[in-house]
């Protein structure tokens, strides 16, 4: 399921598969920011981070967001940062854009930097089915949902 | 609490981070710098004028992992190292140098 | 007596919608405001429901929880975008406000 690596003592640790699902719209409540705090926080463990965005959590990524009027800050900046932390497989189910008249456009497009191959940007956003995405979930050490 | 600079006050929290980042001034980054006794060098600037960068584009101050792989990237390999980090901010490069920047507390500042 | 309905809970995810369509009488007013305002866009699974609603109601969009929300574009014809301005003057116009939380 997941694989090992040497811990400073040089003991075999196994790193775990983390997959944060997110079901919320932004700013109408406030698990979609928790739930980014809580990657950005997670993401310093070093462990195999995933994350996933279905229903009204797809509504996350929509590019364009700008709350001047409504007086919150504005955090979706911050999914483009993903990337540097390591964080580089974000699922989004396909059936939840397809009811909310969305497609992948309409989302921000979230890259990560590929040290190995000079810094080369490679995309992190992978719309996948419900079916598919049920199949990664089963392969999840923990699941944390908001 | 509130910091002093040039006859202005400043408000700032219990552990000295600037409230308002849009206050942000050189003059009140030198201020919180002495604060945490230290001068700031060309050297200290480049990695403040960073993370100021970092959050505009962002909204977050990066954890000290994400900064020094960045700061690697952007400054050079001799820059992006936590030694070399450190000898600038000896108390932790994000925690201090973000004070200084006047952003607030990094997210996963552990 | 007039009524303005006003509904902040995204029609995916809570009934309140889909209730207030049932209860909002016709020439009423129905405000989509917060997690609501995703109710005006064209091509979702509710867009039918808020087309059948503009035929004998008015409805009403707040636009800065759509810019907020990064979806000021292709929405649904008829619907209305109001500011905060807006957003009081319909409240002084209609009798009461009933909000669908």
């Amino acid at each position: 399921m997941s694989d090992e690596m040497l811990n400073e003592e040089g003991n075999v640790q196994r790193t775990k598969k983390f997959m944060y699902v997110n079901r919320k719209a932004p700013y109408g409540t406030v698990y979609a920011l928790e739930s980014l705090e809580v990657v950005l926080i997670g993401a310093a463990f070093e462990q195999d981070v995933s994350v996933a965005f279905i229903d009204d959590g797809v509504y996350q990524l929509t590019k364009g967001q700008n709350t001047t009027d409504i007086g919150m800050k504005n955090f979706s900046p911050t999914y483009a940062a993903l990337g540097d932390y390591e964080v580089t497989k974000i699922y989004v189910e396909k059936e939840s854009l397809e009811k909310r008249g969305l497609t992948v456009d309409d989302l921000q497009h979230l890259v990560w930097e590929d040290e190995d191959e000079d810094y080369a940007e490679k995309d992190s956003i992978k719309v996948v089915s419900a079916e598919e995405l049920g199949q990664i979930f089963a392969d999840q050490d923990i699941m944390l949902n908001f | 609490m509130a910091l002093e600079v040039d006859g202005k006050s400043y408000e700032t929290d219990e552990e000295g981070y600037l409230a308002d980042l849009s206050q942000w001034t050189q003059p009140i980054a030198v201020a919180l710098a002495k604060s945490e006794n230290l001068d700031m060098t060309d050297s200290h600037w480049e990695v403040v004028n960073f993370l100021r960068s970092y959050y505009e584009e962002y909204q977050i101050a990066p954890a000290v992992r994400v900064l020094t792989k960045a700061i690697g990237k952007k400054l050079g390999k001799d820059k992006g190292n936590s030694k070399y980090l450190y000898e600038l901010f000896p108390y932790g490069p994000a925690k201090q140098a973000c004070k200084i920047a006047g952003l607030p507390k990094p997210t996963g500042c552990v | 007596m007039s009524i303005l309905h006003t509904i902040n809970k995204s029609p995916f995810e809570k009934d309140s919608f889909q209730t207030c369509l049932r209860y909002a009488k016709a020439g009423s007013s129905i405000l989509l405001i917060e997690d609501a305002v995703y109710a005006a866009r064209e091509g979702t699974d509710v867009s039918d429901a808020v087309k059948a609603a503009i035929q004998d109601k008015s409805v009403f969009v707040l636009l800065p929880d759509l810019d907020a929300r990064g979806l000021n574009s292709n929405l649904i014809n008829g619907v209305q975008s109001v500011d905060y301005a807006g957003f009081v003057k319909l409240t002084t116009e209609n009798d009461t406000v009933q909000s669908w939380l």
